[in-house]
């Protein structure tokens, strides 16, 4: 197994702020828009956006959730593991507003399809975008893209991408690993 | 670990600690799903599930069909008094015609101790007890426990007594099996012809008074006078149970703390418990039937997922 760096602390920085300003400019001062972090590795990202928002660009209202899509995929039973879920937590409403769903890689778009299921269980959002910070382009089984994305990568299909997070993982990369 | 260590739910004597605390997790999961405004999830679609109660139960049938329609399961549902059984047709030929409809999962409550068991041996079907006989209650043990840890945040090291018919309560067995599993204390507490000659030998603490096993616990456990299994006289009479055995107000008032209230349904109000006790903040006995939807999702995803 090799693995080789994709981006670096330094680069994760810089792309967060673009994404940052993406969001702001088309969604102002986040009256009407939530964001919605997917389990378990998009709430690190879409925790670190929305302490961004509220810091650095001084936008007071960013309302932040969890969605755990465990129960909404379509691989259950085909594994040889029990899909073990992970906490949701959406303490406001999504009838009516704009969502935007926070991953960290977009890879064969299945999960942001069980995505669009379990957020309607919450309500009726007025629309959804999506935020990833790797798009994985080449590799999609589903018509799904993202609204913003920090870096397209064409990884082929043995190789991993892994986004590593300082809260959780101690730094913050994105390798690409090779699997053998 | 994240699997269950067995294919089927025959009894919690069958089940490890880290079994108990895997389906307590995944309740805990299914717990947020059943308060949403939509309280549905499509994970079984293509689970075909027959209830099979060759006993009247009308609570834990519908805890489970609820279960199931929230996994988005297909379901059916058998009596066994509007069915062949009453002419003469054995539990295996029943089940096998049932499980040519291509079920998955049976669920099933029988009047003989064992039935499940001796089904999973014969059927090609994930099984899971809802009662049998005198026997095994293990989803009933298990929200019972989940609701002790719920209000109580633990069960380990708690002081559990359970109160009156330990003879003929399959719910007695099985809470038994998963508090000691757990790391709780256990009594049983009821008149002498209500408390099995060998219950010691389960290790739990054998009480024939109330009011000294109620200073003892943290939690009490009080079970239904199950008139319908009563086939000789247990007791003189309704009062005379009730007047030592019976849950008031004052006995409560009594004691220098606040204990837990159980009841696994269907009340008798004023025989085993009084209404003010069954309606007090010490009673959990609604959470216990939320937590009993939550539990047996938790119970049905967790074998399903081990369905091939």
């Amino acid at each position: 197994m090799s693995q080789r760096i994709l981006l670096s602390a330094k680069e994760i920085d810089i792309i967060l702020h673009r994404l940052a300003c993406q969001l702001q400019e088309n969604h102002l001062d986040f009256t009407d828009t939530v964001l919605i972090g997917i389990q378990p590795r998009g709430i690190f990202l879409a925790e670190r956006l929305a302490k961004m928002l509220r810091e650095d660009y001084r936008i007071k209202n960013v309302k932040l959730g969890s969605l755990d899509i465990t129960f909404y995929r379509d691989d259950f039973r085909r594994g040889e593991k029990t899909l073990q879920a992970n906490k949701t937590k959406i303490d406001f409403l999504v009838e009516d507003k704009k969502v935007v769903f926070v991953d960290d890689v977009l890879y064969t778009g299945r999960s942001i399809r069980a995505a669009l299921t379990a957020i309607q269980s919450f309500g009726r959002p007025q629309e959804i975008e999506l935020l990833t910070l790797i798009d994985r382009r080449f590799s999609r089984h589903l018509p799904i893209q993202p609204n913003y994305k920090g870096r397209q990568v064409d990884a082929i299909n043995n190789e991993r991408v892994n986004v590593m997070w300082k809260e959780n993982d101690g730094e913050d990369a994105v390798y690409i690993v090779e699997k053998v | 670990m994240s699997t269950l260590s067995v294919d089927h739910l025959l009894g919690i004597k069958y089940l490890t600690k880290e079994d108990i605390d895997l389906i307590f997790e995944t309740a805990d999961h299914f717990k947020e799903v059943i308060n949403r405004s939509i309280k549905k999830v499509p994970t079984l679609r293509d689970i075909t599930i027959a209830n099979i109660f060759f006993e009247n139960s009308t609570r834990t049938k519908l805890s489970f069909e609820l279960a199931e329609k929230r996994l988005s399961a297909d379901v059916i549902n058998f009596s066994a008094s509007q069915s062949s059984v009453k002419k003469g047709e054995t539990l295996i030929d029943t089940v096998n015609n049932i499980l040519s409809m291509k079920v998955d999962m049976v669920v099933m409550r029988h009047p003989n101790p064992g039935a499940g068991i001796f089904l999973s041996k014969h059927v090609d079907a994930s099984i899971v007890n809802a009662g049998d006989g005198a026997h095994e209650h293990p989803t009933q043990a298990l929200l019972d426990s989940y609701s002790i840890r719920e209000r109580l945040g633990n069960v380990a090291g708690k002081n559990v007594v359970i109160v009156g018919d330990i003879l003929h309560s399959r719910v007695a067995l099985s809470n038994i099996f998963a508090l000691q599993l757990q790391g709780a204390n256990v009594k049983v507490c009821g008149p002498k012809t209500l408390l099995p000659k060998y219950i010691e030998s389960l290790g739990v603490g054998v009480e024939t008074n109330l009011k000294s096993a109620l200073q003892w616990c943290d939690v009490a456990n009080m079970l239904r006078v199950q008139n319908e299994r009563l086939d000789v006289s247990y007791f003189p009479t309704t009062r005379e149970y009730t007047q030592q055995y019976g849950l008031n107000k004052k006995l409560l008032q009594e004691l220098d703390r606040e204990i837990v209230v159980m009841h696994p349904g269907p009340i008798n109000r004023g025989v085993e418990i009084t209404s003010d006790v069954a309606d007090s903040g010490q009673s959990i006995i609604l959470e216990q039937v939320e937590n009993g939807v939550a539990i047996r999702m938790a119970v049905i995803y967790l074998l399903a997922s081990k369905i091939k």
